[in-house]
């Protein structure tokens, strides 16, 4: 590791991985439909804030779409019944879903590994029935054709391509979080927990605040996924706190790569795609899915991104042991 | 004084008995979820499925073969626990010694595809299926009007809790499925075979949730989804008994159908959340469960 060209062309390759990322997200519109993009950035959103519990705390949350939903719901409600503007109504939406989050969290980190999936699914469920009772979520239509307005007051949202970006900016702002969060001393310390949660407890940390922490984050961040989905559908429905968007999201992450930070969102892309492909032929689009689940279990649980990397890895030591 | 806290009689003993049904099949699938749990350390997600295969395939012995409720109460159970067998033989095997999470996410799969297939070919619709004729009509209790098959429900689900829980207590491959519970590896030394033990647990865990589908047909529709909503709700019934006990298991199961019996009664929009509710409660004083030892 002392070569000094194996030190700078990650970095060099971390650079150029960027600038063709942002590239992408900037000419993106001018080729693919605007709503389909932004979609798939709010599910890619949705689904890293998901992994940052369960690839970097080793939380899984069955739950998720209870903050995406509420979330969904909130900005509804306050774009059209309170005549907020969308960038209000988003940060009431996150906060809304910070709260949430903070006492699912509270209740669901008392018990560990797969009662803690339990905990946050029959949670979920409980968010579900209020959605499905509450007399201003509509029940079984939703809210529909919710306002979009302006952003900042100026930035007309009914223009799909300044929606796109005001979308894109924010989830990348979002993975920005995430990234930090990951990448920091609070993000080592989650590392530790997931490893040996014992050894974390020994050393002095309080690892139930740590948990708790990165729940509420995790909650928010799916939260301003679901805001910005209703901004871009003008629509928020029970399908968004179902327990079945829960599973997808489980699936996006698993798919893409769990713990690795660019994963979930492969695996969300394809999730979506499929989803646009499949959406008007007949075929049962939960099969797939299901057995897509089934098939990364089994035969590649590092996901896409987590096998590729390994790939890499793998070639990069034998390259270095020929040297 | 034929009124209970301003509810009569026989409307209160009516919900209480709504309860007592609901409470069956939650025992009863709580029951297979603990024992395969007990054994495999997994979460089966797929039971609802199960629940829903077993009400299907009664329903299919009817309408298809002209095979009656009575033969269907063993056929179904038999057939999803073959089904069980192969999926464990096949698939859950072959998680062994992972991260439990793999197991559920692999049971949720399944979930999905067989819920999924089953809506794409018989629709989101509820199918009928008859009560038995030896078990229509009801008895006059005097306070109250007992349907004969609502008390056959009941009565089914406590024997087969208790045979289980017999089979695992007092009999000896109870004891090898203890020991191998407990000690799988030194089971397995004393010629035991733990994989066929594993694998059988997994087929009577699936087979209990078939039964339970079964008994549920001529109470409920049959249909795709009618396994999803109650395997949340039975879930969380897991977590309030803690899912360490058989025994547990069942109590909490009974005890949290009556729960939401009593606040459809007096609070009826609130009974579809009652049990999410007390199982926040539960965590909040008594994390490891009602029954669970930690």
């Amino acid at each position: 590791m002392t070569d000094s060209s194996s030190v700078k062309s990650p970095w060099l390759v971390s650079t150029a991985v960027t600038v063709v990322c942002i590239a992408g997200l900037v000419l993106a519109p001018f080729f693919l439909y605007p709503i389909l993009l932004a979609k798939l950035l709010c599910f890619a959103l949705f689904a890293c804030a998901f992994n940052l519990l369960i690839g970097y705390v080793g939380l899984l949350s069955f739950g998720h779409a209870a903050f995406f939903g509420i979330a969904a719901y909130s900005t509804a409600h306050a774009l059209k019944e309170w005549g907020l503007s969308a960038e209000f109504g988003l940060l009431f939406a996150v906060l809304v879903s910070a709260v949430i989050g903070f006492f699912m969290g509270l209740l669901a980190i008392r018990r560990q590994g797969i009662y803690f999936s339990m905990i946050t699914l029959a949670l979920a469920q409980l968010v579900y029935f209020f959605c499905l009772q509450a007399p201003f979520t509509h029940g079984e239509d939703g809210i529909q054709n919710v306002p979009r307005g302006l952003w900042f007051g100026f930035i007309d949202l009914n223009n799909l391509t300044a929606l796109y970006y005001v979308v894109a900016t924010l989830c990348v702002l979002g993975y920005l979080v995430i990234w930090r969060v990951v990448n920091s001393p609070f993000g080592n310390i989650l590392k530790a927990i997931r490893e040996n949660e014992p050894r974390a407890i020994s050393l002095g940390y309080r690892v139930q605040r740590y948990k708790l922490g990165a729940f509420v984050i995790s909650a928010s961040l799916a939260g301003l996924a679901g805001g910005l989905k209703a901004l871009v559908f003008q629509l928020a429905t029970l399908n968004d706190v179902s327990w079945s968007l829960s599973g997808e999201v489980v699936l996006m992450t698993l798919l893409g790569g769990i713990g690795t930070l660019f994963g979930p969102v492969v695996g969300a892309s394809l999730i979506i795609s499929l989803e646009s492909m499949l959406a008007g032929s007949e075929f049962p689009l939960q099969v797939i899915l299901g057995l897509i689940f089934v098939v990364c279990v089994l035969s590649f649980s590092r996901g896409i991104v987590g096998e590729a990397s390994r790939i890499i890895k793998r070639k990069k030591s034998v390259l270095h042991s020929l040297r | 004084m034929d009124s209970f806290l301003g509810i009569s009689y026989p409307a209160l003993f009516g919900q209480l008995m709504i309860g007592l049904i609901n409470g069956s099949f939650y025992a009863l699938l709580s029951l297979g979820l603990a024992v395969i749990f007990g054994m495999l350390h997994v979460v089966n997600f797929a039971h609802g499925a199960q629940y829903m295969l077993g009400a299907f395939v009664a329903w299919f012995l009817l309408n298809k073969l002209d095979i009656g409720y009575w033969p269907a109460l063993l056929i179904a159970p038999v057939t999803v626990a073959i089904f069980g067998a192969l999926i464990e033989r096949f698939l859950l095997s072959r998680l062994r010694g992972k991260d439990p999470i793999y197991g559920l996410l692999l049971t949720f799969g399944l979930a999905m595809t067989l819920e999924g297939t089953f809506q794409y070919l018989y629709g989101s619709s509820g199918r009928t299926y008859g009560v038995p004729s030896a078990l229509t009509g009801g008895l006059n209790l005097g306070f109250m009007y007992l349907p004969i098959y609502r008390g056959w429900v009941i009565v089914a689900s406590l024997i087969v809790c208790v045979a289980t829980w017999c089979l695992i207590e007092k009999t000896k491959v109870g004891m090898y499925l203890r020991a191998a519970t407990e000690k799988s590896l030194q089971t397995q030394s004393f010629g035991i075979n733990v994989p066929l033990l594993i694998t059988l647990t997994y087929a009577v865990g699936a087979g209990l949730a078939a039964f339970a589908g079964v008994l549920a047909a001529p109470i409920y529709q049959v249909g795709a989804l009618m396994g999803q909503n109650i395997i949340i709700v039975v879930f969380a019934i897991v977590v309030i008994g803690g899912m360490g006990s058989i025994f547990g298991a069942v109590a909490t199961a009974y005890l949290l159908g009556l729960v939401e019996a009593i606040t459809k009664i007096y609070y009826p929009q609130g009974s579809s959340i009652a049990v999410f509710v007390v199982m926040a409660v539960v965590l909040m004083i008594r994390p490891a469960g009602l029954f669970g030892k930690e």
